[in-house]
């Protein structure tokens, strides 16, 4: 593959680490702001951005340019608006914007300034889950670097535009993922949703028209303005644009991420590039895009990675990272520890969610340790059922959490039925 | 104890009042300055957390709320190095409870407690972004990855050196 196949790692990986300002620039970094800020319009990047047909890479799949046109568009500078990228990844098993952070933090910058252009904002702020302390060193030693040589900081390029950055280190919690929530914490209150509308884009940071976007996304938008919206379509195989970062973890030979173009099959990412399963292992099912997303069969492997593709599949391209479940893991005990993580992360704002997740998380623990009633399952499909649609609970968190709960319950249901028969896990008993 | 009496050294005062003075309002200033007490002292104290408020023109109470909501501030000493092992999905398929089990084992002591020595606080964290290398864990602001019992054991012991 050339490197414009895979603009978005093209510069990772290098032995001399993330490369600066300078190497940046030779790589063919800066294109976009120079582009942008001399010759478009912000409505221009706006409606290139749209005619790429960029969607969001954070697990909902938004069209980015769509999502930045309900920002009203006020003579610039007369209103404070910000640009928020959402570092917090913390989707188990996606383990791809750390890659983008850690690995070309001044893509994820000069893609910032673009999008602070295209939506006139000023400010610019990155919400970066407190652990990821290697790519908080990197991020502010890039800023710092970029406000020096003039890429940030007021009237870039003598455009009249200006933009700065700050990094917020997050506090931790699962919810600060949750565009309102995340807005929340920044104004230092309990990361809670809010009710929309407002949406951000009208009322969100201090009720400021505000964009969050996802650090992927953010780090397309360099090469989508300096390469056009035709080469970004035809970089994806089916009907969505551009590459997307995939990834598998579980027990594969080589667990790993890689950029490919969006709609890989997800056997050619499962058997090329992560190896297969290990010897002695055969794929049971999997998560196709992190732990809120519904399980797909073994049997689904030839699936597209890309957005319609999946959803018609039964499950979601999420973040595009797969969790495979192989045949000597028990996917009791697994949904188990899914569960457990969705109810630990529950903001407990509103009761099904706060309620109904530990409940849930109880009764599988009950059936894996061996101690689970006939009558356990119905109470489980009672909360698919209840928690699962959208609009039950005050955000996407307990829908989120019923997606791999609903689609487990069918696909495993001999395994709960033979740990309620057995009273024990029947796996565990044999290992 | 009162603001008059305060506990925090002037320098860290400062840099939490420079924090809450870059913010639109003082009180988004609220994680990082709680961040820039811990880093110091290890975790935040009741008199630390009222004195912080009380720069950020906050009441102990509603910095408290923010303290206990977020995870990562922790209420209660820690021991000097902090072991925050991976409980995510990812990690559990590939074996993070034989690594806690022998962890718990060699410090003796469980998820949430700290060493009678005081060198190691054993946590349990969600997913860390390192599941190609699972089983993972942070110790203090460093990754560690594709752990086993054994590997992780040897880096539980050399925590355990005594203190300088």
């Amino acid at each position: 593959m050339t490197a414009s196949e895979r603009p978005l790692t093209a510069m990772i990986g290098l032995p001399d680490g993330p490369p600066d300002c300078a190497a940046y620039g030779r790589a063919g970094g800066w294109q976009a702001v120079r582009r942008a800020l001399r010759d478009m319009t912000p409505d221009a990047v706006i409606d290139l951005v749209t005619a790429s047909k960029l969607r969001g890479r954070g697990g909902a799949g938004f069209g980015t340019g769509q999502k930045w046109s309900f920002v009203p568009k006020d003579p610039a500078a007369t209103r404070r608006k910000y640009l928020i990228a959402n570092a917090d990844e913390m989707e188990p098993g996606t383990f791809k914007d750390r890659l983008l952070l850690e690995g070309n933090p001044l893509q994820l910058i000069e893609g910032m300034i673009v999008a602070g252009y295209a939506i006139q904002a000023g400010h610019g702020v990155i919400f970066l889950r407190g652990e990821y302390h290697l790519a908080l060193d990197r991020l502010n030693q890039a800023i710092a670097e970029a406000h020096e040589v003039g890429w940030l900081g007021d009237n870039i390029l003598g455009s009249g535009f200006g933009f700065e950055i700050h990094v917020h280190a997050s506090g931790g919690r699962y919810i600060c993922g949750e565009e309102t929530a995340l807005l929340t914490a920044l104004e230092g209150r309990r990361a809670q949703p809010r009710s929309k509308p407002p949406f951000p884009q009208v009322g969100g940071l201090w009720g400021a028209p505000s964009v969050v976007n996802n650090v992927e996304t953010l780090c397309n938008l360099p090469h989508i303005v300096t390469n056009g919206a035709d080469w970004f379509r035809a970089l994806g195989i089916g009907p969505d644009s551009g590459t997307k970062i995939y990834g598998v973890s579980g027990r594969v030979r080589r667990p790993g991420a890689w950029e490919l173009p969006m709609g890989t099959p997800l056997r050619e990412i499962v058997e090329h590039h992560a190896g297969g399963l290990r010897d002695g292992y055969r794929l049971r099912a999997l998560l196709p895009g992190g732990a809120s997303t519904a399980f797909l069969d073994a049997g689904q492997i030839d699936v597209a990675m890309e957005y319609g593709a999946v959803e018609k599949a039964g499950s979601r391209l999420g973040t595009g990272l797969a969790i495979l479940l192989d045949d000597r893991t028990c996917p009791v005990g697994m949904l188990h520890n899914l569960e457990h993580f969705f109810a630990q992360e529950s903001c407990g704002w509103c009761t099904p969610c706060r309620d109904g997740l530990p409940w849930v998380e109880r009764l599988l623990q009950a059936i894996e340790s061996g101690t689970g009633q006939p009558d356990d399952l119905d109470r489980l499909h009672d909360h698919a059922r209840l928690l699962g649609p959208m609009g039950r609970t005050f955000c996407a968190h307990a829908p989120g959490a019923m997606a791999p709960l609903a689609s487990g319950l069918n696909l495993f249901r001999e395994d709960f039925e033979a740990h309620i028969r057995q009273r024990r896990c029947p796996l565990h008993a044999t290992a | 104890m009162s603001t008059a009496d305060p506990t925090l050294p002037p320098e860290l005062r400062d840099r939490i009042t420079g924090l809450a003075r870059a913010e639109h309002r003082p009180r988004a200033a609220a994680i990082s300055a709680l961040t820039l007490v811990q880093d110091q002292f290890g975790w935040v104290s009741d008199p630390h957390l009222a004195e912080t408020a009380s720069l950020l023109g906050m009441s102990p109470a509603d910095l408290d709320g923010i303290a206990t909501y977020f995870n990562l501030i922790f209420r209660r000493p820690v021991g000097r190095h902090v072991i925050m092992l991976c409980d995510s999905v990812s990690c559990w398929i590939m074996g993070r409870d034989a690594v806690c089990a022998r962890l718990q084992a060699r410090l003796g002591i469980r998820p949430g407690e700290t060493t009678p020595d005081g060198a190691v606080t054993l946590l349990p964290i969600v997913c860390l972004g390192h599941c190609d290398h699972a089983p993972a864990m942070l110790v203090d602001r460093t990754l560690h990855g594709d752990l086993d019992a054994e590997t992780a054991e040897r880096l539980a012991d050399t925590l355990r050196t005594p203190a300088p």
